[in-house]
């Protein structure tokens, strides 16, 4: 690359970012609407974070005996849905799919708005957030290889700045009308893919490495996590798609959606085995090893907080499993975004409620306290999602207008 | 990683706090608005504090600090201190001695359940109050193991008209802990048919604590005890999550502590007050063991029921224990190494 094509790069890059951010502006009443909602409930973070910056986590439902709540649960399971997006890349590039091929980037968008959503929880778990300089190499200290949290950070930084990158890449060679350099994208793909399952599996570890939280001391967690991820993060995609394909010109065909489907199925149909395996190693011998998930199922002690949302969880995924195997449903273009939707929340509930929040009950002097997420996590955790569905929106509507072509360089007689 | 780290700050001791800014202004961060969110954070509105708190922010890791870095941030943190609290105090930075390894024993035989260690240990320690109360030792009661043959038809396996052989718990063990068993408030103790399990940090040879921190801000002293940088943690709590004996406490509020309650005699690894959003726990009373003076729970004590010494040396307390009481620490299984030893005569 000599100097003169670094410029045109550098400039024509600009251009499209001008162009895109332009593009993002122009959208009908519903985007507005939309935008103006996320926006709003976006904005509850900020009062939300000035109290819990200004009196601490008294502010939470936390306590010594229960110290990782709502944030961390829904950050364990937003790690799935960005790893899920390796389910749209993968049978894109790996088997060549070709109508996924043309929409896959829009699953790195989705792995971008992700991965910014857990790092906002991760932030709002931190009693210091003022100290994070503290982990950055170099200036800080960042206790690798010992401290699984610090191959997280590893995990999911280099997995964002592959999403970002390659994301990017493709869209701005798109909005040049030029192929792209596979000698060097077509193996930072692959690379995303792979690096798409360490995510999830680095944050199973940093939980089933603590024997002190018998629920969690678990083999099975990696791959229960990446399954329910596999399950939870296409049902999220087929939403998106049917929301694009009902109001932009793109057309994403049918064999994209039944594609999906059927990864969420089995993927479904796998979770339900794991989890009944579970159930019965715990429960069988009934050591005081399983009165975490016996917490989690029944209740102990007259405390059920938990049960509701693992039973709900459990009909939500068991009913859209059922549902989906009869093809007459699953290849029903309008009800299959609902039934994703249900599976969705129902993956939420089971492994971030029903799996984060009890880990910590009994404590490991065998007491059992209930955590009730505070208003302020609940508004934290609303404005989060929303930020993440705003960032998610502007990138999937930019991406669609580039892979329309709406955004498309042109070349200026004096540039 | 962090050797290199090491080396690099041993090069050059001498970094001052207008070069670590001068570091963070060329990485484009501002040195003035994270000031700004540092005094939001700390919810301080006092300038001087503010300046302290500045100062701080670039503070670098204690164990990576120098001997005059030491110095200076102890300096800053008595100016803080004794504007916060209008009294003059000492905050030391004993290093641990050469030859010391501290070792604790505990004889569940004696203890009587008085919570006097507990109180102790908060006045002792600089603990947050009043409002938001944080105890460092916990007192578990336990209840007498009891053989009920009422219960041999409770709780056994379901289907016994099947001509399946069930039989309930009869024999409740001794040591089965059930919820609230640390919350006891009897008249007086010690209560017939209980005993106690005083637990605090057991300073684990192999912490789990420290091997999950992120940021190395808890690590293991050569004397054996397992500390925390208070101005380096950054309030991840995974430290929490992974201790075998729930000895690790959060800061969720700014601690109240009256001034005329203060311990005015510090350490810097130890008992001074801490700030909200970290994490703290028994070090076994730094700012006194490394005077040669024993913890305030041992001082304390009613019965004698706590022991401790140099682990060391074969004449210490605490050794002649290990070598001739009945011994036994708690969550072996975790493989830990716990130097907090429990002991029958």
């Amino acid at each position: 690359m000599n100097n003169n094509s670094i410029v045109r790069f550098i400039s024509t890059f600009i251009c499209f970012g001008i162009e895109t951010a332009l593009y993002l502006l122009k959208g009908g009443l519903k985007f507005y609407i939309w935008c103006f909602i996320l926006l709003s409930l976006g904005g509850l973070v900020v009062i939300g974070g000035a109290l819990q910056g200004y009196y601490g986590f008294i502010v939470t439902g936390l306590t010594d005996q229960v110290t990782w709540g709502l944030y961390l649960a829904n950050f364990v399971f937003l790690v799935g849905v960005a790893a899920a997006a390796v389910t749209v890349v993968f049978p894109g590039y790996v088997y060549k799919h070709k109508e996924i091929k043309k929409v896959a980037v829009l699953g790195e968008m989705l792995a971008i708005a992700a991965v910014s959503m857990c790092m906002i929880f991760i932030l709002f778990h931190m009693g210091r957030p003022d100290r994070l300089w503290h982990i950055f190499p170099g200036i800080g200290i960042f206790n690798w290889p010992n401290s699984m949290l610090t191959w997280d950070v590893v995990a999911l930084n280099v997995y964002l700045a592959l999403n970002v990158v390659c994301g990017f890449y493709y869209l701005y060679k798109k909005y040049m009308g030029e192929p792209t350099n596979d000698r060097w994208y077509i193996p930072l793909v692959y690379i995303a893919c792979v690096w798409a399952l360490s995510i999830h599996t680095v944050t199973a570890f940093l939980m089933n490495t603590m024997p002190t939280r018998p629920m969690w001391a678990h083999s099975i967690l990696p791959i229960k996590f990446i399954i329910t991820a596999f399950a939870a993060g296409p049902a999220f995609i087929i939403i998106a798609f049917s929301v694009i394909r009902n109001n932009t010109d793109l057309d994403i065909p049918d064999k994209v959606f039944h594609f999906l489907s059927q990864i969420v199925v089995w993927c479904l149909g796998i979770a339900l085995f794991l989890t009944i395996s579970e159930l019965v190693t715990e429960l069988y011998p009934g050591t005081e090893h399983s009165f975490s998930l016996v917490y989690t199922i029944m209740g102990k002690h007259g405390l059920t907080m938990i049960v509701p949302f693992f039973w709900t969880a459990m009909v939500f995924m068991v009913g859209s499993f059922i549902l989906l195997l009869n093809p007459k449903i699953r290849k029903n273009l309008t009800i299959l975004p609902y039934i994703c939707l249900v599976a969705f929340v129902g993956i939420w509930l089971e492994k971030g409620m029903a799996f984060v929040l009890p880990g910590f009950n009994p404590s490991p002097i065998g007491e059992f306290s209930e955590y009730t997420p505070s208003i302020v996590e609940i508004i934290n955790c609303i404005g989060t999602w929303a930020i993440g569905l705003f960032i998610f929106t502007i990138l999937a509507k930019g991406a669609v207008g580039v892979l329309l072509g709406d955004i498309k360089y042109k070349e200026y007689p004096d540039s | 990683m962090s050797d290199d780290i090491k080396k690099d700050r041993a090069e050059e001791p001498e970094l001052t706090d207008q070069s670590r800014r001068s570091l963070f202004k060329t990485m484009g961060l501002g040195a003035a608005s994270l000031a700004g969110a540092a005094a939001l954070v700390t919810g301080s509105d006092d300038k001087a504090e503010a300046r302290t708190t500045f100062a701080e922010f670039f503070q670098k890791n204690y164990r990576l600090m120098s001997e005059q870095e030491k110095k200076e941030s102890v300096k800053r943190l008595e100016t803080r201190y004794e504007e916060d609290y209008g009294r003059k105090v000492k905050v030391g930075y004993e290093p641990a001695e050469e030859g010391v390894l501290f070792g604790y024993a505990l004889n569940i035989q004696k203890c009587i359940g008085c919570r006097r260690c507990v109180k102790a240990c908060v006045k002792e320690n600089n603990q947050s109050r009043h409002t938001t109360e944080i105890e460092w030792i916990r007192v578990i009661k336990l209840e007498k193991g009891q053989f009920s043959e009422a219960a041999l038809t409770q709780g056994g396996y379901p289907g016994g008209d099947y001509g399946i052989q069930v039989g309930g718990n009869a024999y409740r063990n001794a040591g089965l802990i059930l919820e609230g068993q640390h919350y006891y408030e009897p008249e007086k103790v010690p209560e017939k048919d209980s005993f106690y399990l005083p637990m605090q940090c057991m300073q684990c040879e192999k912490p789990p604590c420290v091997k999950v921190c992120p940021v190395r801000t808890t690590y293991r002293d050569p004397d054996g005890v397992v500390v925390i940088d208070y101005n380096w943690c950054i309030g991840c709590r995974m430290c929490m999550g992974a201790c075998p004996y729930w000895a690790r406490r959060f800061n969720f509020a700014h601690p109240t502590l009256p001034a005329k309650e203060l311990n005015t005699d510090m350490h810097y690894l130890g008992n001074r007050p801490r700030v909200k959003g970290v994490v703290e726990k028994c070090h076994f009373c730094l700012q006194r063991t490394r005077k040669g003076r024993y913890t305030s729970c041992i001082e304390v004590c009613p019965v004698g029921a706590r022991k401790f010494g140099n682990l060391l040396d074969p004449e210490s307390e605490v050794r002649r224990i290990l070598d001739r009481k009945r011994v036994f620490r708690l969550k072996a299984e975790f493989n830990t190494y716990p130097k907090f030893f429990y002991f029958v005569d």
